[in-house]
């Protein structure tokens, strides 16, 4: 859920992303050429399966966490790899068929998102083809070696364990990008990737199954039919992923009313929730830390909305320790009113006290510690600070590290600051 | 026995299997994940399966099952969940070989001849289980509207294809049960259990969200002691409205957003002007007439909403173009908007404002109709009427502010009908 980080296309940044980039393009390549000179096996099946590719990449889904996803591509490319016979008939096509069909079928899935303007973004394309990639080199010659027929329990088993081997790698490899984009740590991103996408995983997995072993069945009418489980998940999945994107709309706008009330600077809440994602990203805060983070330091002013008049300019870090605290109360208090949100509460309730906690309940949780860090660099450094203003800014907040300001959370701050 | 169908050949393996995988089933569907409005029960995927693979007689047993399920029931209940489970796997049974569906495993040959059977099956199915389920409810009393009550309570036309889709699965549990047995149902369950587990969380997501929307909208409401709960009750109002004007579902809830979000951007305009008493000059009306764009500029960004924010923006226009901000005309006003201004009138004249007291439900009504036309959409004032008849309108709780000091001030309404003029606020 956090804001999109500026695409830097340049390698150096981010050398593993190009890396997967350029491999799979080369291995997409490869296959398609390779097809064409040696010819499509069953040409009529191959167009099928993909236009069904097609199909799924067209609906593809941003899950939270702007993790990208086409389950229906997925799996329907994965059972064109795991089909090994159709109806009567046997069916033999090589792995670089089955990469061509699904590199095809991607392209033309795409091609309208890029024409309105809503390009994918190539890092998630290209680990859908590689995971289609790893599954058809692997099954493909495993097949004709054993030459498994269609409908067996051992070839079932055989699908399932590949498909479990090629999550567990796609999902690191999506860690490993994640941590890369974000600047966090790895084993951290690996737990939220693993969390986050066994659910899409194991949908696409048993699809993926189902579908191959249901069309040596029924032929191709079973692609058709029973995908229907496929599509179900995939309905909720959007849905899940649309309520979560509107909740975080919703309270960012929200998060606007103390702005358009007087209370705050313009776009105070969004540059505090900016920069306290990226201090917690460098610190290693998990996922569902990082969003209940962002809540917190978008909703951090709302008490303000208590107050019956603005506090002049509205900077609270220029406000008495009092009133301060009292604006933190009453944030808390309204938050606290969801009955949803008791960790955001918490945190914006004890925001502004210092970093050894006021004597009464022991230290302040470091989300806190970061609000209050962000609040206050917010708050000096104003809308249009330049570089040396902000080196200033944090040179002074470093003064009251210690007493005032968590050191790591100044340090964190300093380190976001400073990198390229 | 004739008449009862089929029984010879049954394999009772599958069977038994068959009928603890409908329990297990319909046990944690319900139990772990109970949320009848999403439509969907893979218990019925299950029992579909048992269609085609025992055909009518071996479904009725285990659709039978379902009393034994895993769960504190009472045994009536328990007796009738396993009867109408039974009855209506057995006619989706009859309907099954009726049409030339084939008992047992469908192999190659049967493709794609079964489908067609199969989803009179399903219909049948479906149909045979609402019809009962209605009928038991309306035999206790709790529904008096069925079509509502019971279908409308469905929020979305996709949760209808939804749950057919799901339950094509029967089929595939059949289709490749000869090959593969017991991994066949739980390859084709553990999708399903996936989706019905999201499904869940996200209508604990909806409701998160709603609780956060509207605590924020109550906090902007604290400035102005007079127009507490009236975020709420517009909302209401517009969805009343709304629903009555036979809007989908998706589109209610919209507007019901919009009617809470409408005055949001009162919190640009000065404490002062709100709560000032007097008469007020020209400077503090334009000030207030702000207050629908600022609000459309805080929420804009809200996605979802789309068509409905300019419900929130318009909200003040009047139908002959004497409104503010833009002064549109007639039918230019977006829908939302003329929703929500009958709502916000409506709610405004039967609360206590500092300059009035509150009207009672009739007098507002009468005073809605006289402005129809004019000021309002009448299509919205009658349905507005016809929807407070029936359900009723819950007016606030009225009490005095702490000290407030009531100015009589020109009644908003009298004489010019001018409702939105500089004498009322709302």
């Amino acid at each position: 859920m956090e804001q999109r980080a500026p695409e830097h296309e340049d390698w150096t940044r981010r050398p593993l992303r190009a890396t997967l980039l350029t491999l799979v393009a080369a291995g997409s390549a490869g296959a398609l050429l390779w097809t064409a000179l040696t010819g499509v096996e069953e040409p009529a099946v191959a167009l099928v399966f993909c236009l069904f590719v097609a199909g799924g990449e067209l609906a593809r889904i941003t899950l939270p966490g702007d993790r990208e996803v086409a389950p229906v591509a997925t799996a329907g490319a994965i059972s064109y790899a795991f089909v090994v016979s159709l109806g009567q008939g046997p069916l033999e096509h090589s792995a670089a068929q089955v990469v061509a069909v699904a590199a095809i079928g991607v392209l033309m899935g795409e091609l309208p998102h890029v024409a309105v303007g809503r390009a994918p973004r190539p890092e998630d394309a290209a680990r859908r083809l590689l995971t289609v990639m790893l599954l058809a080199s692997a099954f493909r010659p495993m097949a004709e070696e054993l030459s498994l027929s269609g409908l067996s329990v051992t070839a079932t088993l055989l699908m399932l364990a590949l498909v479990s081997a090629a999550w567990l790698v796609d999902a690191c490899l999506a860690a490993l990008l994640r941590a890369e984009r974000l600047r966090t740590r790895l084993w951290v991103t690996v737990r939220d990737e693993v969390r986050a996408q066994s659910a899409v995983g194991g949908v696409i997995g048993a699809g993926a199954v189902l579908i191959a072993l249901a069309c040596s069945v029924s032929g191709l009418v079973g692609l058709l039919v029973f995908s229907a489980p496929l599509l179900v998940s995939h309905v909720a999945f959007r849905r899940y992923a649309e309520i979560r994107r509107t909740y975080l709309e919703t309270v960012r706008a929200l998060s606007r009313v103390t702005e358009v009330g007087g209370y705050v600077e313009s776009g105070h809440s969004r540059r505090v929730s900016r920069i306290s994602h990226a201090m917690a990203c460098e610190m290693g805060f998990s996922e569902a830390d990082l969003l209940s983070l962002e809540y917190a330091a978008l909703m951090h002013d709302i008490g303000q909305l208590s107050l019956s008049e603005p506090i002049a300019g509205g900077a609270t870090v220029l406000a008495s320790p009092l009133e301060q605290r009292r604006i933190a109360e009453l944030g808390s208090g309204i938050i606290r009113q969801t009955g949803v949100l008791d960790t955001v509460a918490e945190t914006v309730r004890r925001q502004c006290e210092p970093v050894s906690g006021d004597g009464r309940a022991g230290d302040p949780p470091v989300a806190s510690r970061i609000i209050k860090v962000a609040n206050a660099f917010d708050d000096l450094v104003g809308a249009g600070g330049g570089a040396e203003r902000r080196a200033a800014v944090v040179e002074r907040l470093r003064m009251d590290a210690g007493t005032e300001y968590d050191p790591e959370v100044v340090d964190a701050l300093a380190r976001v600051l400073t990198r390229p | 026995m004739v008449l009862i169908g089929p029984h010879a050949g049954i394999d009772l393996r599958t069977l038994v299997f068959l009928a603890v995988l409908f329990v297990v089933a319909e046990s944690i569907g319900t139990a772990v994940l109970s949320d009848v409005r999403a439509g969907i029960s893979p218990s019925a995927a299950v029992a579909l399966a048992s269609v085609v693979l025992l055909g009518p007689v071996g479904a009725a047993v285990v659709g039978l099952s379902a009393c034994l399920v895993i769960r504190r029931l009472a045994v009536v209940k328990r007796a009738f969940n396993g009867a109408q489970f039974a009855l209506s796997a057995y006619a989706a049974g009859l309907v099954y070989i009726m049409l030339g569906g084939p008992v047992g495993s469908p192999g190659p040959e049967d493709f794609p001849a079964v489908l067609a059977p199969y989803l009179a099956a399903v219909v049948t199915h479906t149909v045979v289980n609402l019809a009962l389920m209605s009928a038991l409810l309306w035999t206790l009393g709790a529904v008096k509207h069925l079509s509502r009550d019971v279908l409308g309570r469905r929020p979305l036309a996709v949760v209808e294809v939804t749950s057919l889709g799901y339950q094509m699965v029967g089929l595939a549990i059949a289709a490749i049960w000869s090959g593969v047995g017991i991994i066949a149902p739980l390859l084709v369950l553990f999708p399903l259990f996936i989706a019905r587990w999201t499904f869940t969380q996200q209508a604990n997501e909806v409701r998160a969200h709603e609780a956060t929307l509207e605590t924020l909208c109550q906090a902007v409401e604290t400035k102005d002691h007079y127009t507490r709960g009236h975020c709420m009750r517009v909302a209401e109002g517009s969805a009343m409205i709304a629903r009555e004007l036979g809007m989908s579902a998706e589109r209610v809830q919209k507007i019901r957003y919009a009617g809470m979000l409408h005055d949001i951007g009162k919190l640009g305009v000065p404490t002062k002007v709100l709560q000032k008493t007097g008469k007020l000059d020209d400077d503090e009306y334009a000030a207030i007439k702000l207050h629908p764009t600022r609000g459309y500029e805080i929420v804009r960004e809200i996605g979802f909403l789309d068509e409905a924010l300019a419900g929130i923006r318009h909200h003040h226009e009047r139908l002959d173009g004497r409104g503010y901000p833009m002064g549109l005309v007639g039918m230019e006003i977006p829908e939302s908007a003329r929703v929500i201004s009958v709502a916000d009138v409506f709610d405004c004249l039967t609360s206590t404002r500092s300059y009035r007291k509150a009207w009672s439900v009739e007098d507002a009504i009468a005073e809605l109709r006289r402005c129809a036309g004019t000021q309002f959409d009448p299509r919205m004032v009658e349905a507005l009427v016809r929807a407070v008849e029936r359900e009723g309108w819950r007016t606030p709780d009225i009490e005095e502010p702490p000290g407030g000091c009531f100015g009589q001030v020109a009644t908003a309404g009298t004489g010019s009908g001018d409702l939105t003029g500089p004498g009322g606020r709302e």
